[in-house]
C-alpha cells in the first residue's frame, strides 16, 4: 500500500466506524429509558451492535495509519474535529420517533453499503462487512416496523414520526456524497461509491413512508461536513461523556 | 380524590401494557420448541422481534415460535387433585410395570 492508499484507506475506515461508534452510543444513551423494557433491550441489543462493528473497523484503521494507535485510542482520544461520521449519527435522540426514524435512515444505507463492501478488495474490510451486513439487515427491519407502525398509528404517533422525517431529511444527503479520496478507493475495488446507493435507498424509504402514510420531504439544501470533521455542537458534548472515562484514567483496564 | 376502576377484559391487559405473547425457542435442529418466556407486543412480528431481542440474542435460538397468551388455556392449581393426582396409584400406565419376557431381553 502506496502512501496515499494508506492515508485515503485509514480517512475511509473513520468515516465507516466513527459513523457506527457515534450512532451506537446514541443509542446506548437510551439504556434504561426506553418505552418498555423489551424495547430496552432492542436498543442496547443495536447499540452494541454497532459499537461491535466499530471495533473492527477502527481496530483495522489503526493497523493501516501504523502509527501506533488501536481502536481505543481512536474511540477515546480523539477530539470532535478529527471524527469523521455524517452528521445525522451525533444528533441528539430526541424522542423515540426520531431516534427510530433516524436509526431506519442510517440502516437502509447501511444495509446497501456493507452488502457491497462484502465484496471489498481489502480482504479484512469484507469480511467485517459480512458480519455487519446481517447485522444491519435486522436494524433495518427492526426501525422499519416501528416507523410503519407508528407512522400508521395514532394521530400523535403520526404527526411526531413525520415530524421527525421532515427534520432529519436535511441530513440524510450527507451519506450520498461522494469525494475524490472515496473515488480513488473506488478505483481500487476498496471502497463502494456512495453515490450510487441513492437510487436504492430512496426506493425502500419510500415503500416504507408509503405504508406508513407520511409523506417523505422534498430534497433541500443538504447539511453536511461531518466528513472533513465539520461538526454539529452536539458531537463535543457527546464525545466528553464518551471519553471522559478514558480521558481521566489514561491507559486503565477493567 | 377519585380511583378509577381498572376492569380486565379478554385481550386487555391489565398492567396497561401491550398485550402478552409467550415464546417458545428451538435451540437445535429436531430439537423441540421449548417455553423461554414472554414479551409485550403490538402485533405478530413485533412479538417476534422482541422475542429475537430478549430470548435469542445470545445464539440460543435457531427458531423462535410466538404465541398470544390469551389463546393459551392452561389447567389451574385446582385441576392438580382430579387431573393429576390418580395417577399415582395406576402403575401399569408406566413401562416398568410389565415384565419384560427373557426372549425379548435377549433379542
Amino acid at each position: 500500500m502506496d502512501q496515499q492508499t494508506r492515508a485515503d484507506f485509514f480517512q475511509y475506515l473513520l468515516r465507516l466506524g466513527d459513523d457506527r461508534l457515534v450512532l451506537g452510543h446514541r443509542l446506548s444513551e437510551w439504556c434504561g429509558h426506553a418505552p418498555i423494557l423489551e424495547e430496552d433491550i432492542a436498543l442496547a441489543n443495536i447499540a452494541l451492535d454497532l459499537i461491535g462493528q466499530a471495533n473492527l473497523i477502527l481496530q483495522l484503521a489503526g493497523q493501516v495509519e501504523e502509527a501506533g494507535r488501536d481502536q481505543d485510542a481512536l474511540a477515546y482520544l480523539r477530539e470532535a474535529t478529527d471524527y469523521r461520521n455524517a452528521l445525522l449519527v451525533e444528533l441528539p435522540n430526541g424522542d423515540f420517533g426520531v431516534t427510530i426514524v433516524r436509526e431506519f435512515l442510517f440502516s437502509a444505507h447501511a444495509t446497501l453499503l456493507l452488502e457491497q463492501l462484502q465484496r471489498s478488495a481489502n480482504a479484512e474490510l469484507a469480511g467485517i462487512a459480512a458480519k455487519a451486513y446481517k447485522e444491519s439487515r435486522y436494524h433495518t427491519r427492526h426501525s422499519g416496523e416501528w416507523v410503519i407502525r407508528l407512522g400508521d398509528g395514532t394521530e400523535e404517533s403520526h404527526v411526531r414520526i413525520q415530524r421527525a422525517l421532515d427534520e432529519l431529511w436535511r441530513y440524510t444527503g450527507e451519506l450520498f456524497e461522494s469525494d475524490a479520496l472515496e473515488q480513488r478507493l473506488v478505483a481500487t475495488g476498496t471502497a463502494v461509491d456512495s453515490s450510487t446507493l441513492r437510487g436504492a435507498w430512496s426506493a425502500q424509504v419510500r415503500e416504507v413512508a408509503e405504508a406508513a402514510t407520511l409523506t417523505v420531504p422534498p430534497d433541500a439544501v443538504w447539511q453536511r461536513g461531518g466528513r472533513q470533521g465539520r461538526h454539529t455542537e452536539h458531537l463535543g458534548r457527546m464525545l466528553a461523556e464518551m471519553q471522559i472515562v478514558a480521558r481521566s484514567f489514561p491507559g486503565a483496564k477493567w | 380524590m377519585t380511583s378509577q376502576v381498572t376492569t380486565v377484559e379478554p385481550g386487555v391487559p391489565a398492567d396497561s401494557q401491550w398485550p402478552l405473547w409467550e415464546v417458545f425457542t428451538q435451540e437445535q435442529q429436531g430439537a423441540p420448541h421449548e417455553h423461554a418466556g414472554s414479551v409485550h407486543a403490538v402485533d405478530a412480528e413485533h412479538a417476534l422481534q422482541n422475542a429475537r431481542d430478549v430470548y435469542g440474542r445470545r445464539r440460543e435460538a435457531i427458531s423462535i415460535w410466538v404465541v398470544p397468551t390469551e389463546v393459551i388455556t392452561a389447567s389451574t392449581p385446582e385441576d392438580v387433585g382430579p387431573f393429576f393426582d390418580p395417577a399415582n396409584d395406576k402403575a401399569y400406565r408406566h413401562p416398568q410395570f410389565y415384565k419384560v419376557p427373557r426372549g425379548v431381553r435377549v433379542f
